[in-house]
């Protein structure tokens, strides 16, 4: 699953641009999950911060 | 705000600016939101742009210029430096911006042109009716409400929803999505009438380094890199530190940004039935320096001149808006996005030593204009080693 560290965020939207499912979205500058999130990392990757973290379960 | 405008534009950026005043001007009601809560802030911007370009839209006014440029600097993975004063450097020469200041004036002018404005309103969803846009689902400071319209123009930036709401896949690859990092800085030692760009691998791989000045010893100081190289240890952020802690040890981070800027072809279409694209959310920003303010009001005013006429017309179907689609992409601003995303697929491939190589090479030519065209002929007179692959660069930008 998609974490978001919302002390590391800087709400730039790259996330956003690349996630494929259209899962995140930038609400008053908040990012958030949305929509279905498929947890394929591409958002955390994009991050310039290392924001976002896919953690799989166990 | 009310339920029913001729025009609605999403987001007010640059291109929503352009579109509201072109629309009011037209003498059309004219709606524009803006999710946040002041226009033109947070910047996610090294505010560049060149002179000339900015004069096609709006006389220079210093109360929103931090930099007046004479000249510009492209520094090797080696340090060779080269020089494009202002004579040479075209349109790479310009002005630096204070954005805060500058999108607000843009939309203080639409505003005054006749166009209503609200901040802290998002939209969250089209209202669509037969498979066309008639309007938005907006939250406006926490109240929900239907606002229709006989066309929206979505303006939304580089993390644009609208479109792919009405079906229009934005998408950024990763690999062509920019993630960019920015720190203005104080009290460090720049050349105040110099931007400065810093490429290679080691320093911002597919990407590169810029220090903008914004006053005597201050600068914007970023770096963009591309998506497929971030991860950790290795993200946007790391190389900007590395850089700073070398060249600017004493400086002070007053403001620290983060952005996306993409570099991927433009949208494949830019229209839909009672749907315009504009913008960073059209991708129409420059896939080698990654500048998209001038594009952005380049084709946020076609998108109010076109789209005022189709509702003059009664008619907002793609095939009436179609008409900004074809004219933007045959504009010089749409041939130059095509060529620039050739140079640019080119450009990332040369690792550090054929970087070196080529600045040596530019070193001392004297250009009478620099123009990317006139660029790669001098490299291929220069470079014989690399000949066959600056030949077909040259041919695929012909």
């Amino acid at each position: 699953m998609l974490t978001i560290n919302r002390d590391i965020c800087g709400y730039c939207g790259c996330c956003v641009a690349v996630c494929p499912e259209g899962a995140l979205e930038l609400i008053d500058a908040y990012l958030n999950l949305e929509g279905d999130c498929i947890s394929c990392g591409i958002c955390a990757r994009a991050c310039p911060l290392g924001a976002l973290e896919v953690v799989h379960e166990e | 705000m009310k339920s029913n405008y001729d025009i609605l534009v999403v987001g007010g950026g640059p291109a929503g600016a352009l579109a509201a005043k072109t629309a009011a001007e037209a003498g059309h009601s004219v709606c524009l939101i803006e999710k946040r809560p002041a226009i033109g802030t947070p910047v996610r911007c090294a505010e560049g742009i060149g002179k000339e370009l900015l004069k096609e839209f709006i006389e220079p006014d210093e109360r929103w210029i931090s930099a007046d440029l004479q000249r510009a600097r492209i520094i090797a993975p080696n340090g060779a430096t080269i020089s494009l004063d202002q004579s040479r450097a075209g349109n790479e020469v310009g002005y630096i911006l204070d954005r805060k200041v500058f999108d607000r004036e843009l939309v203080w002018r639409a505003a005054e042109a006749g166009s209503d404005v609200f901040v802290k309103t998002r939209a969250v969803a089209p209202i669509m009716e037969n498979g066309a846009v008639k309007g938005a689902k907006v939250i406006s400071a926490g109240k929900a409400m239907d606002v229709s319209a006989d066309l929206v123009i979505a303006a939304d930036g580089v993390e644009s929803k609208f479109a792919r709401w009405a079906g229009l896949n934005t998408t950024v690859p990763l690999g062509e999505m920019m993630s960019c990092v920015q720190y203005l800085m104080t009290d460090i030692p720049i050349d105040p009438v110099s931007t400065d760009f810093y490429l290679g691998r080691e320093i911002a791989p597919e990407g590169y380094l810029w220090v903008f000045p914004k006053g005597d010893r201050t600068a914007n100081v970023g770096i963009g890199i591309s998506g497929r190289q971030s991860r950790d240890g290795t993200r946007a952020r790391d190389y900007l530190d590395r850089f700073v802690a070398e060249h600017f040890p004493g400086g002070k981070i007053i403001e620290h940004i983060v952005g996306g800027v993409s570099i991927c072809r433009p949208l494949p279409c830019t229209v839909a039935d009672g749907l315009m694209v504009a913008g960073d959310a059209a991708r129409v920003v420059d896939p080698i320096t990654g500048g998209g303010i001038f594009n952005a009001m380049f084709t946020g005013r076609m998108a109010g001149q076109v789209g005022s006429e189709c509702v003059s017309a009664g008619t907002c179907t793609k095939d009436a808006l179609m008409k900004y689609d074809e004219a933007w992409r045959a504009s010089y601003m749409g041939k130059t996005l095509e060529r620039n995303y050739k140079v640019k697929d080119y450009f990332i491939t040369l690792d550090d030593a054929k970087l070196n190589d080529l600045a040596g090479s530019l070193a001392n030519i004297n250009m009478e204009e620099f123009k990317v065209s006139t660029l790669i002929m001098e490299l291929i007179k220069r470079n014989p080693k690399m000949l066959l692959e600056l030949r077909a660069l040259k041919n695929s930008i012909a």
